[in-house]
């Protein structure tokens, strides 16, 4: 029972209310995938966990859950990376420098990075996966002292959907991050491997007890991905994976993106493999 | 004063000073079923009733709600609503009082959701206890909700010529202050009470076959999960909703927004939305993540035996009936429990096809 000044207090301010953000940059990073810098109002921090998620609206168009793929070490801009696939996502790539949209959040509870430090890290992205992951990947060379090895394992469906392509290229210039890459299908000009993301984890060298593995990618990818990392010896708590799910509120209510009795919007989107164990039979990532 | 005695020859002396204290909802008749609706005529109050078509919910959480109020260029938004009228629920059974203690868990969980609370706060219930079970379909015995259990101002109890009172609260008090026909009641009165109380308990009998906690430990197992009565209660379910859309303790919904002919003013607002529709758990990208009729009706029943229980030790299922009495597909909440309740018999349970409610 809440104290009912203190309830009073809450009745006047909304959740539902967005903040005001400007579009500081846009750029297509591939044919379906658009890049945007966003810069809230007054310069206000987002304050956000790699791995959270806001909530995107455009009035009149509504409002989407987007992964936030900077580090809260990049003050005073977060990014996102949206592929146009719904409604909303296809208003938004039509928005580019300085468009205003409205923003919730950030909502959700992200990488356990505190619990990560000292460890080794095994990273995997399939597809959009790495836009998440992005967000840990630039806090992780931001303070890049506080983790043992990192590789970087990445996986899409051609050499020409890779995201943050320069980027990567830098993350592994500087030799301080291992990075492996696989497409399904190759193009003339490709060098790498050919084949699924879960050919690449056999080969990976890890100590598992002082290794983390975080997974995120389709939702096709996490059984298989997350059956390779367990032939591996890695504890259930160690692999960590991000869950899509349709939000349409972020505060634990609405009742969508629930997984049997857990708000995917406020329990995760991240959540450990012992905690994916636990699900009777909706956790359609959860390995067989 | 804890309990008041009002004759029945003052109540419509008594609704009339209430529609004058606050905006007063009643049950009423609708046809051959119930509603509540705003009082206008007291006469048309109705206090033996069958559970109302809708449960009060639509009050305290409207099928569609202002959000906000927003401007496109340039960008502006504001909080749609900043006050409420009081109100007062008037008359509701005991089921319908466990649904709104249910909501005001979730709603006051943090983040808290002001648009409800703030309706709550304006809100004062009037309880009317039932001591006739109204149908079949009812399990508020089994669920613990056919008597009285807080969450009310004042709950009303038919003793015969006059009414007990019940004050449970001092918004509640202020009700019933200071007006000459309704006194405090005397031992005679409180006799009475007794007396009916005692005669409850021989009428209304438990209608699930097991106990609470049996019922919680039925849906525990992995075996009623992957049980092969959900695809038998799925192959039934034509996914129209109605179930949820009738439960007092369901509050999935929707948010969207809709434009000004100006296209540049416009509201956003939230609807109620159901489990039980295919697009419910699908996102943008096609992935749907509750596939199929049988999953989706397991969610449901999990949500009202299993995961709140987990969660807030508390069964959303309030024994009220409505989803099975609304179901036109003949999916009957006690049966199904029933059937979970029984493992060896659960694989080959067949629903029966019956019937239409049976109201007065």
């Amino acid at each position: 029972m809440i104290d009912r000044e203190i309830l009073l207090e809450k009745v006047k301010t909304s959740p539902y209310k967005p903040m005001k953000g400007r579009i500081i940059k846009a750029e297509m990073l591939t044919e379906k995938e658009k890049f945007f810098r966003i810069e809230l109002e007054d310069k206000v921090n987002l304050a956000h966990e790699p791995g959270q998620f806001v909530m995107v609206s455009i009035f009149g168009y509504g409002e989407a859950p987007i992964s936030i793929c900077s580090s809260p070490t990049d003050k005073g801009y977060f990014d996102l990376t949206v592929r146009n696939v719904g409604t909303l996502t296809s208003r938004l790539h039509q928005l580019g420098e300085g468009d205003t949209l409205g923003i919730r959040g950030p909502f959700g509870k992200g990488f356990p990075i505190d619990n990560m430090f000292g460890y080794d890290l095994v990273i995997v992205a399939g597809g959009l996966g790495i836009v998440p992951l992005r967000s840990l990947m630039r806090y992780i060379m931001h303070n890049r002292n506080d983790f043992g090895n990192v590789q970087l394992l990445l996986g899409c469906k051609s050499p020409k959907d890779l995201l943050f392509r320069e980027e990567v290229k830098e993350w592994k210039r500087r030799a301080e991050v291992k990075f492996n890459c696989t497409v399904d299908k190759a193009d003339p000009d490709w060098q790498g491997n050919v084949g699924l993301i879960t050919t690449l984890i056999p080969g990976v060298d890890i100590n598992p007890m002082r290794t983390y593995a975080v997974v995120v990618g389709p939702p096709i990818m996490y059984k298989f991905v997350i059956g390779e990392l367990l032939n591996k010896i890695i504890p259930d708590h160690q692999i960590i994976v991000s869950l899509e799910r349709r939000m349409k509120c972020g505060l634990g209510k609405c009742g969508h993106c629930q997984i049997e009795g857990k708000y995917v919007c406020q329990s995760g989107p991240v959540f450990n493999y012992a905690q994916l164990k636990d699900f009777k039979g909706e956790c359609h990532e959860k390995a067989a | 004063m804890k309990y008041a005695s009002l004759k029945k020859e003052d109540l419509n002396k008594w609704l009339e000073h209430l529609k004058k204290k606050a905006r007063l909802y009643a049950p009423r008749k609708k046809e051959n079923l119930f509603v509540f609706r705003p009082v206008k005529n007291v006469k048309d109050v109705c206090l033996e009733y069958m559970p109302t078509i809708l449960p009060p919910k639509k009050y305290y959480f409207p099928q569609k709600e202002k959000l906000l109020k927003f401007t496109v260029n340039p960008f502006k938004t504001a909080k749609a609503i900043a006050e409420f009228e009081e109100y007062i629920l008037f008359a509701v059974h005991t089921c319908d009082i466990a649904g709104i203690q249910c909501m005001d868990v979730i709603f006051r969980e943090g983040p808290e959701d002001p648009n409800y609370l703030n309706r709550k706060e304006k809100m004062t219930i009037v309880g009317m206890e039932c001591f006739k079970p109204c149908d079949k379909y009812a399990n508020c015995v089994s669920m613990g909700n056919h008597v009285p259990r807080g969450g009310y101002d004042l709950m009303m109890v038919d003793i015969g010529k006059s009414f007990i009172i019940h004050i449970n609260s001092q918004k509640g008090e202020r009700l019933i202050a200071d007006l000459s026909y309704i006194k405090g009641a005397n031992e005679n009165d409180m006799r009475k009470l007794e007396e009916k109380r005692q005669e409850k308990k021989k009428i209304f009998k438990e209608e699930l076959n097991a106990p609470l906690p049996k019922v919680y430990e039925a849906f525990s197992s992995q075996g009623s999960f992957d049980s092969p009565l959900w695809d038998e209660v799925g192959r039934r379910c034509v996914a129209c909703g109605n179930c949820t859309a009738v439960c007092p303790t369901c509050y999935c919904f929707d948010v969207a927004d809709e434009m000004e002919l100006s296209f540049n003013e416009g509201t956003r607002f939230r609807i109620w939305n159901y489990c039980q529709m295919d697009d419910f758990a699908r996102v943008a990208g096609g992935e749907d993540f509750r596939k199929g009729r049988p999953a989706r009706q397991r969610h449901r029943y999990y949500r009202k035996f299993k995961y709140p229980v987990d969660k807030y030790n508390r069964y959303f299922c309030v024994g009220c009936g409505r989803c099975s009495r609304t179901c036109m597909a003949d999916i009957i909440l006690i049966e199904t429990v029933n059937a979970l309740l029984d493992p060896e018999n659960a694989a080959s349970y067949v629903g029966s096809v019956k019937n239409r409610p049976e109201v007065k």
